[in-house]
């Protein structure tokens, strides 16, 4: 099938590339900015997600600027994996937890990044304390708490911009 | 009382257009359309180097005709996009912006009484750069039915013995409108019959959506008559920077470094060295803003489809150039009126030539939200009247 002159491999590019920056783009828009028919792109949206390769849909929100309390908390895991016990077994015992946002096998000096949320720093301390780092496997770990977001997901919290153009030239 | 001011130079003053844009710019809460550079900031590896350079000291002046190693980049990146070879030693200008480069071009070409072809619509300042350098403009209406683009039959009807350079200002502002090879094909034969200098505005080159740009100097028995000018503020999105450059014939950049020299001595040092950034390590960023501008360019395309206003698939450019003539308005008309019911504002497209009557230009350099709260005033205004 083509699409633009280019094959549909590059269409998926451009609707994962737009979907990333704007969930909410209608699949009438989504065709119409990507120059497709919009029975191909709503397709696309479908196969994408039966794939696996879109995972959801979500909102991205700056918790400070409400009256709820949200605390974030990076944590270096290191584990020993033993036989019959390797790295994903581990993960996919630390991905259970709600709390968890996000798991992370890394390289460099730790293996795991866990990325907490919770409502307090003692609650997100109690989990670590409680749930971490008495898996079996899981050698030590370092919490890090989130002083202030200033960027998230390419997106900068607090920016305000005003168009300093002039309004009109030609 | 005597007259301090040059009748020359006082005639230049265009038409009333300049009161409407003055009437814009002193309404602070308006939204407008009417933009000609992107509105996003300069890639940020871009604005570093300059940084650097400062930090560095680097705050004196380059030889004339600019930073050797951005003139040998500017090469590269010419051939490499353009197919186009020039020899960075003597075959290149850097100048303060496209501007200059049109000025100091016409300049360096025309003796008094020589006449340049100028295809309108078009950007406002190659009549009065003609004018004051001696030579006679001589206006071409491109038409909205050959897609404002210059046909081998205007080409020719307008050439006279006097005629020196043909402007080629494509992609064009405001309309839009590219030339293709196919196009530049049908009036190379002309242009090397009649033995044209052509001064080619290839500003807006990298913005083009529907195939690549070609540009006229790349091919046979052009590179020789052509003028190639390009810059920095449009595909890099550094307009303050104030950047551009000429290419073309070693004799005709050796006059336009001489008057360049008197009237500038050289382009700030700084945007040269950001601008060596941006041509060597900017093309993922570039692609990026180009990718964004083309999805607003449907998007817009499709609205004026949808509200029922003429308007031509435009290839290149950050502009649409929608027709208004069903409402029956004047260009200035329409523009002032929408701009006093609601407060949006776009270009009337006689500001480019009498050729832009009955059209408007809308800038795509906003954002998709933006785009979308000026056509719904375009649509509200458009159901009154």
């Amino acid at each position: 099938m083509e699409y633009n002159g280019v094959g549909i491999m590059e269409l998926r590019k451009e609707i994962l590339d737009t979907l990333e920056q704007d969930a909410r783009i209608s699949p009438q828009e989504l065709a119409v900015r990507l120059g497709a028919d919009e029975v191909d792109v709503v397709n696309e949206v479908a196969a994408l997600e039966k794939e696996g390769v879109i995972c959801g849909y979500l909102t991205l929100i700056d918790w400070d600027k409400t009256s709820h309390d949200k605390v974030t908390a990076l944590i270096e895991v290191k584990v020993t994996p033993t036989k019959g016990l390797g790295f994903d077994s581990i993960a996919k015992r630390i991905e259970q937890y709600p709390q968890v946002s996000a798991v992370y096998l890394m390289s460099g000096g730790f293996d795991f990044t866990v990325i907490i949320e919770g409502r307090s720093m003692r609650l997100v301390a109690e989990f670590v304390r409680n749930n971490l780092s008495t898996l079996e496997g899981v050698l030590s770990t370092a919490t890090h708490f989130v002083l202030r977001k200033y960027k998230d997901h390419g997106v900068i919290f607090d920016e305000k911009k005003s168009d300093e153009r002039i309004n009109i030239l030609p | 009382m005597r007259e301090y001011v040059s009748q020359q130079i006082k005639n230049l003053e265009p038409s009333g257009i300049r009161k409407f844009f003055d009437v814009v710019n002193d309404m602070p809460d308006a939204i407008s359309l009417g933009v000609g550079e992107p509105d996003f900031e300069t890639p940020m590896n871009i604005r570093t180097q300059a940084i650097y350079s400062l930090e560095q000291g680097k705050t004196f002046y380059t030889s004339n005709a600019g930073l050797p190693l951005l003139r040998e980049e500017i090469c590269n990146y010419v051939k490499r996009k353009y197919n186009v070879s020039y020899n960075p030693k003597n075959e290149i200008l850097i100048t303060v912006g496209g501007s200059e480069a049109i000025d100091m071009g016409l300049r360096s070409v025309l003796d008094p009484g020589d006449e340049v072809i100028i295809p309108q619509p078009a950007y406002v300042s190659y009549e009065p750069c003609t004018i004051m350098a001696g030579g006679k403009p001589v206006i071409i209406d491109l038409k909205a039915e050959n897609e404002f683009r210059l046909t081998p039959e205007e080409l020719e009807a307008a050439i006279t013995p006097k005629t020196k350079v043909l402007i080629l200002p494509f992609p064009n502002n405001p309309t839009g409108a590219i030339m293709e090879a196919k196009d530049l094909e049908a009036i190379i034969p002309i242009i090397i019959k009649h033995d044209l200098i052509v001064m080619s505005d290839e500003i807006y080159a990298e913005l083009t959506y529907t195939g690549r740009h070609v540009s006229i100097a790349s091919y046979p028995g052009m590179k020789e008559r052509t003028i190639l000018i390009n810059g920095f503020s449009k595909a890099f999105a550094m307009t303050g920077w104030r950047l551009g450059y000429a290419c073309g014939p070693a004799d005709i950049i050796e006059q336009m470094t001489k008057l360049h020299q008197y009237a500038i001595m050289c382009a700030p040092t700084l945007s040269q060295y950001g601008a060596i950034e941006a041509v060597k390590n900017s093309d993922e960023e570039v692609e990026n803003m180009i990718k964004q501008y083309d999805q607003r360019r449907r998007f817009l395309l499709n609205e004026f489809k949808r509200l029922n206003l003429d308007c031509f698939e435009p290839g290149g450019a950050f502009y649409v150039f929608p027709s208004i003539k069903k409402t029956g308005m004047t260009s200035e008309k329409f523009a002032t009126k929408l701009l006093e019911s609601q407060k949006l504002a776009v270009v009337p497209g006689n500001a480019f030539g009498k050729s832009g009557e009955g059209f408007i230009r809308i800038s795509y350099a906003y954002s998709i939200d933006n785009l979308k709260e000026g056509i719904r005033r375009i649509e509200e205004f458009l159901k009154n009247v």
